[in-house]
């Protein structure tokens, strides 16, 4: 057996006697569409995981992570989802908010924030979106004024669409910090606790019916002078480094419950007879080979190769998986025929259902559809810039 | 698995690119298809004698250079990008894989050698081009005589067969046991030039009226396997996915460097966003075709075959449909022009029909998918 291999048998290992008791319950739970499901049993799931040193296995060792290699983390991460290992409550502070600090952190600040990341015991969330900044992330209007007296920074304004946002400690702000600036000029990045007079919460119902996401309303709430990413000034370049991080390693894990899904697909169809229609059975065909096609350009854009075709076609990742998954709703609902137009709690259906439904997000959070193709066009062709208009 | 090209695999990338980008012109592929001729003469001189492409895949042992699937579908979608008029694919991809794949010893030292050497090109007179298993059938018949066979049939095209100097002829025996025979130039065959659509590819016929052969001329070791065929038409498959991703690729450079300069309403046309949404889309199609190309590239030979043998037809489904996309996008934001003989998009457009129907067409790929992942043999 190679190293690889004893790795992938260590994770599976663990897997399996630890998911299991209580948190048998989590199996394929919290995915897609139901990321607000079952949340305090989540979060003692991450702890659990913390206590066997499976939170944040890629960071360095030095941070409390495991070092672990490119390999190394896709096979956790496969192991993981195969497991039927739950949607991770932390994986913001994990992927994201970890990575950042990390990278442009204070000392003091890595000291404060990466434990409680490790530990399982902080949950973060993204505070980017606004009702008037969307796609156009650089038109956010939340204001931070610098009070002079004690050096912290006093926030007005609205966040939207923030993922799990009732169920977190703490949330990560752009904020605009200088009067009159416009675009990407005079923003900062700021870390604030979210249990603070001055901070509402309203949870947003979405199409699936739960609610994942909410509207964070601030009013003179305090972001502690220490608690600033860079410098005031350098909101813009902190934000968009953080999104770099999200193209990662965890959408192996997500191409792992792709497959699940289509063997879902395929299982009941050979139970319903929907696989005698030729169409279904064509479809099929091309959901498992964009899928494989999927797996190897992560595989590429993973791998050191820095040539020109790999940098340009690394941009298409994020389009090409959302708009699978999208079509890979469709197809699933053809398959239930009947049966998916009826609410059910059989776990396989409610799966399905809610996949069909959350799919559609995919292709609007984290850029959508339109901003990747500007980008592919933009910084993949090198084509003319869009117009920004006066409005 | 990680997928990247190791250096010496980027260098041969680059010096085909670089050496292509002079001798593999559109002018060039033009004066083949104006004047209705074969091939390229001077280019296929080159490819096969000077930088010995044709040598890339071949063991070794019978003179190649024992590099792998990668290698040759790197040149094949370099080559497909200019849409070289060179008998490559079939000389690389159809005849030398399924001579290494069912050949006797003395074939393969015969035939593979000069192969290697750039001696010869070669070709295949499947039946059926048409469908995903061109081995299983055939018209012409080897009737048993005192000093070998004697072959009688029509095979209605052939690709390359005007400028091969050997033809592997598959034929069924009096037992329907099909075996392979191999003809040189001016042996009893009659060759037919047909007119075709796509001028980038020639294809003719191929009658034989009781040509003799002997009984070396026979060159499969005993009888064609099936793990034999489906070994051989894995390279021919991923061979043309990889020449049709590179076609898209090909339609899509044109494309951008014309609308980059064509100005209307004030701006030049890549700057309306419905223009540069549609590169976009094709860059993502591009994308996943290549990753599929060469992903199952890496693990053919690696992975079970009954698994590669579905990544390559997904990589024909993907690479088909893009190579169409690819192809009529070209045509339309060329606008008029993009309908005139004068301009390439045209070119890319009739290959893109002339590959899509090679070696089965997308359903018949689908259909051999679905039969796996429904685990059932595919539905009567
Ligand atoms: C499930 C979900 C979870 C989310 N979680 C978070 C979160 O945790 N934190 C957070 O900060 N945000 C989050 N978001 C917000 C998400 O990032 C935004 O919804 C997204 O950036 C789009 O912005 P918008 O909704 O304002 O749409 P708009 O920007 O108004 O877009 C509307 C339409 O116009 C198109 N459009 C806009 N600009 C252009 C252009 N230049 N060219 C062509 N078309 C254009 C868009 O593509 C879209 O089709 C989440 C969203 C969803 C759906």
């Amino acid at each position: 057996m190679s190293d690889l291999d004893t790795f992938r048998a260590e994770v599976r290992e663990w897997m399996a006697s630890h998911l299991t008791g209580k948190f048998a319950e989590l199996k394929f739970r919290g995915g897609s569409g139901e990321g607000d499901a079952l949340p305090e049993l989540r979060k003692e799931w991450e702890r659990e995981l913390a206590a066997g040193r499976w939170t944040c296995p890629g960071w360095p060792r030095e941070h409390g992570g495991r070092g672990l290699s490119v390999a190394e983390q896709v096979a956790f991460q496969e192991e993981y989802s195969r497991a039927g290992g739950p949607g991770r409550m932390g994986h913001i502070g994990e992927g994201l908010m970890g990575p950042t600090l990390i990278a442009f952190g204070t000392e003091e600040q890595k000291k404060r924030f990466l434990p409680g990341i490790l530990n399982g015991t902080e949950f973060w969330c993204q505070g980017y979106s606004e009702p008037s900044a969307g796609s156009d992330f650089g038109n956010i209007k939340t204001r931070a004024k610098l009070d002079p007296v004690s050096g912290d920074w006093i926030v007005s304004g609205q966040k939207v669409w923030t993922s799990l946002a009732h169920l977190s400690d703490w949330i990560f702000v752009v904020a605009r910090c200088e009067e009159g600036s416009v675009g990407r000029n005079g923003l900062i990045f700021l870390l604030m606790p979210l249990a603070q007079s001055g901070v509402e919460i309203h949870p947003i119902k979405q199409i699936g019916g739960g609610a994942e996401f909410n509207s964070v309303f601030f009013d003179d709430a305090r972001a502690n002078a220490r608690d600033v990413v860079g410098q005031p000034g350098d909101g813009w370049k902190i934000a968009m480094a953080l999104l770099g991080f999200e193209r990662g390693i965890s959408t192996l894990g997500q191409q792992m419950s792709f497959q699940q899904e289509l063997d879902l697909i395929v299982e009941i169809s050979k139970e319903n007879g929907s696989d005698r229609s030729p169409a279904i059975r064509q479809r099929v065909a091309y959901a498992w080979t964009g899928l494989r096609a999927m797996r190897y350009l992560a595989m590429r854009v993973l791998s050191d190769d820095q040539s020109a075709e790999t940098r340009r076609e690394a941009l298409t990742y994020k389009y090409q998986w959302s708009n699978w998954h999208r079509d890979l709703g469709r197809l699933a609902m053809d398959v239930l025929k009947m049966d998916a137009n009826v609410v059910s709690h059989d776990p396989r259906r409610e799966r399905l259902q809610q996949m069909f439904l959350f799919a559609r997000a995919d292709t609007i959070y984290g850029g959508t559809n339109e901003i990747q193709l500007n980008i592919i066009a933009e910084q993949g062709l090198g084509m003319p810039r869009e117009p920004r208009g006066k409005l | 698995m990680i997928i990247e090209f190791t250096p010496d695999q980027q260098m041969i990338r680059e010096e085909a690119q670089r050496f292509l980008r002079e001798q593999s012109s559109s002018e060039a592929t033009r004066r083949v298809v104006d004047a209705g001729a074969s091939h390229d003469v001077g280019l296929w001189n080159s490819i096969s004698h000077e930088l010995g492409w044709c040598a890339m895949a071949i063991p070794e042992e019978f003179g190649g250079l024992g590099l792998g699937a990668t290698e040759v579908a790197m040149l094949m979608e370099l080559t497909g990008a200019r849409l070289a008029c060179v008998p490559f694919w079939s000389t690389v991809c159809l005849a030398a894989p399924l001579i290494e794949a069912a050949g006797s010893e003395d074939a393969k030292t015969r035939y593979l050698g000069a192969i290697a050497a750039g001696e010869i090109a070669a070709t295949v007179a499947f039946g059926d081009l048409s469908v995903a298993d061109p081995l299983a059938v055939t018209s012409v018949k080897a009737v048993k005589s005192a000093g070998g066979y004697v072959l009688t049939g029509k095979v209605a095209q052939v690709i390359d067969l005007a400028v091969a100097d050997l033809v592997i002829v598959p034929a069924k025996l009096d037992n329907g046991a099909i075996a392979l025979f191999t003809l040189e130039r001016d042996a009893g065959q009659v060759i037919v030039p047909l007119k075709v659509l796509d001028g980038t590819r020639p294809i003719a016929s191929l009658e034989l009226a009781g040509v003799a052969v002997s009984a070396a001329q026979r060159v499969d070791a005993g009888g064609l396997t099936a793990a034999a065929a489906q070994s051989a038409l894995a390279f021919a498959n991923l061979g043309l996915a990889a020449e049709q991703l590179g076609a898209a690729q090909g339609a899509l450079d044109v494309t951008l460097a014309y609308i980059a300069e064509r100005v209307q309403f004030g701006r030049t046309i890549a700057s309306f966003q419905a223009i540069k949404h549609r590169c976009a889309e094709l860059v993502v199609g591009i994308a996943e075709a290549r990753s599929l190309v060469f992903g199952a590239a890496a693990s053919l030979g690696e992975a079970d075959a009954d698994e590669s043998a579905l990544e390559i037809s997904g990589a024909r489904v993907l690479a088909s449909d893009l190579q169409f996309r690819a192809a009529e996008e070209a045509i339309q934001l060329h606008g008029g022009v993009g309908f005139t003989w004068e301009y390439d998009p045209h070119l890319y457009f009739k290959r893109a029909q002339a590959s899509a129907a090679l070696l089965g067409a997308r359903d018949a790929h689908l259909d051999s998918i679905a039969a796996s992942v429904f685990g059932d043999g595919g539905q009567k």
